[in-house]
């Protein structure tokens, strides 16, 4: 009849049914891939901060360079589409580097070209590292104040 | 005359045929293992176009030509088009047709799109509304991720649940005539919230709209699995044909052999990375225009089911939290 | 023998920060945007608390790469930024620690929207 409940399953029900048949990501394979090629962008960084540091410059600078370095690296790969195949394998072994965030920047700047250089590619460019930048900003703004007010009664 | 059983169930006795049909889809699904069956395999998914959007609208125009000459239509044979897609606005079939200035009609149940138009276009065809009319639909792998998930090469992880959008497009051109396939009955969907809310595991959150349907098929046609050769759903994948299949288990009804999904059988998932299976409404097109239809009308399959299946969310409705909905359309297909 | 160490190190510090996120992407329903945002605070965090610095010091660009590094930059700057201008270093600190990132990603992207074509993702070679 009409309106009859056909499917006679609750939801808690239906959910222990579906979960069941759901995949899950095998940690064996995902874990070792994602430390492995984490720990080799780093191992890149350290690379070029000492390449940095034997042409003489500071720490500081040599650490920024570095940062420069990478980001340049990731935009070429995001930009020939490199970045994407190594990163279905890396999962967060690409994702969590500061490559990570640069490809997140460059690939929807290069996405949304198509719908203008200003409310395409410039609109779009933050759009996944926007969040990233937004709570970094806001946390060390927080430190910032708690600095301050130290600094007002104690220091 | 078209009447309705009950429930959403309409009958059609005109003699409602899918005289021609036609397929394009993109190099990967070319790839798969019914490559073979499709009317055109492009080299790649742009097309020679600017835009994903103009490719995927050009697959449809493809699709809706080689239909049309399959059958030695013109296009001024066809009376109206139903057309739909996953684009926002359905504009994937608003620039693929525009060109054709015919009566149209945009439809959308997302992934269920297929099944949805080919319903109101044999409908139509029953009430001898026109001669001919078309149902055509399409997704683009490229057009969707960009769309519902993020820019091309942006290093995203998929989960094992998730489901590979095709990249392809399918049009039926029905109409009163003697040659099989011919269309017997449609269910109508209901929407059927089973409260899924993970966006990446859309085969859960259709798998319980389309076991109302094919249920509610069963019932209000009098009929039971046994009388049907195959029962095809539209792109459930692995999740959602495992989870079907335990909800007819539940009413000691083996659905195994019988069952089969276009979703799965696009793709080779053991040499293809689409991690769940294939989804999107030219994935259930394709397969239907490419490989059902001609096995019905060769009468290597007798009397089928097409279950196309559809997620009724968008991008937003995720982010505030609801539940995804799913819907699904049947027909019930036949070579006699 | 001390330049190998050091390589070992950054990659084991940085292969185990990466791990830990890949722990959170199978384990949680966390999306990937999220993962970077609890990233960078966990950084700001624990540079604050002066916990991060060690880590850098010891572990080179295994700490400083990852994300957790950008928001140690972060706290550093802000500590900097104080020290110098006071109050008005709340709202300079941030912006200026990560500045040579931020704008490296910005200009490369939109360089790269210019001069690469996009990518077809459906033919999987």
């Amino acid at each position: 009849m009409k309106g009859d409940v056909i499917l006679n399953v609750s939801k808690k029900e239906y959910e222990s049914i579906y979960q069941k048949h759901s995949g899950k990501s095998k940690l064996y394979i995902t874990i070792p891939k994602a430390f492995a090629i984490g720990g080799f962008i780093c191992c890149i960084g350290e690379f070029f901060t000492n390449m940095y540091l034997y042409m003489g410059f500071d720490a500081e600078k040599a650490a920024a360079y570095t940062s420069i370095t990478l980001v340049l690296l990731s935009a070429l790969f995001t930009g020939f589409g490199l970045y994407e195949r190594i990163a279905k394998h890396a999962g967060a072994g690409t994702l969590v580097p500061i490559t990570g965030f640069a490809n997140a920047v460059v690939s929807p700047a290069l996405e949304f070209h198509t719908e203008g250089l200003v409310l395409g590619t410039a609109a779009k460019m933050f759009v996944i590292a926007g969040p990233v930048i937004v709570y970094g900003i806001f946390s060390a703004f927080v430190y910032g104040i708690v600095l301050v007010i130290i600094k007002a009664f104690g220091g | 005359m078209a009447r309705l059983l009950c429930d959403g169930t309409v009958e059609l006795n005109g003699g409602v045929s899918v005289y021609s049909y036609g397929s394009a889809v993109g190099k990967m699904e070319g790839d798969g293992p019914l490559g073979a069956c499709f009317d055109y395999i492009a080299k790649g998914a742009e097309l020679g176009k600017e835009t994903w959007e103009q490719a995927e609208s050009t697959f449809q125009q493809y699709a809706f030509e080689i239909a049309l000459k399959k059958g030695s239509f013109i296009k001024d044979d066809i009376s109206f088009i139903f057309a739909g897609d996953l684009l926002n606005q359905c504009t994937g079939s608003a620039y693929g047709l525009r060109d054709t200035s015919l009566p149209f009609f945009g439809v959308y149940g997302a992934c269920s799109t297929m099944a949805e138009s080919l319903s109101l276009a044999s409908l139509f065809a029953d009430m001898r509304l026109g001669e001919y009319s078309a149902a055509i639909t399409s997704s683009h792998f490229c057009s969707a991720e960009r769309q519902f998930r993020f820019p091309i090469n942006y290093g995203g992880v998929r989960t094992p649940t998730a489901q590979w959008t095709a990249t392809a497009s399918g049009c039926c051109i029905v109409g009163a005539a003697d040659k099989p396939p011919f269309v017997k009955s449609f269910t109508t969907g209901k929407i059927t919230d089973m409260g899924v809310k993970d966006a990446n595991n859309m085969g859960a959150a259709m798998a319980g709209a389309a076991y109302d349907t094919i249920k509610r098929h069963f019932i209000n046609t009098k009929t039971t699995l046994a009388d049907y050769d195959a029962v095809f759903t539209g792109d459930l994948g692995q999740v959602g044909s495992d989870t079907l299949k335990e909800l007819f288990e539940r009413d000691n009804i083996s659905i195994e052999g019988k069952h089969e999904d276009c979703g799965l059988m696009l793709y080779d998932r053991e040499k293809q990375d689409v991690h769940a299976g294939g989804s999107g409404c030219g994935c259930s097109a394709s397969v239907l225009c490419g490989h059902i239809l001609p096995m019905i009308e060769k009468g290597e399959l007798h009397r089928v089911l097409f279950a196309a299946t559809g997620a009724l969310m968008s991008t937003t409705s995720v982010q505030q939290g609801e539940s995804i909905p799913g819907i699904s359309h049947l027909l019930e297909l036949s070579d006699n | 023998m001390d330049m190998i160490m050091e390589y070992v190190w950054a990659f084991l510090v940085g292969g185990t920060l990466c791990a830990i996120g890949q722990l959170l992407i199978d384990l949680t329903k966390l999306t990937p945007a999220r993962i970077l945002v609890i990233y960078v605070i966990s950084g700001v965090v624990l540079g604050a608390l002066g916990l991060y610095q060690p880590l850098v010091d010891f572990a080179g660009a295994g700490a400083s790469v990852p994300l957790t590094g950008f928001g140690n930059l972060l706290a550093q700057g802000m500590k900097k930024a104080v020290e110098r201008d006071g109050f008005l270093g709340i709202f300079t600190g941030g912006f200026t620690a990560c500045s040579a990132g931020v704008t490296a990603a910005m200009v490369f992207g939109l360089i790269c929207a210019v001069v690469f074509k996009r990518t077809d993702r459906t033919r999987q070679e």
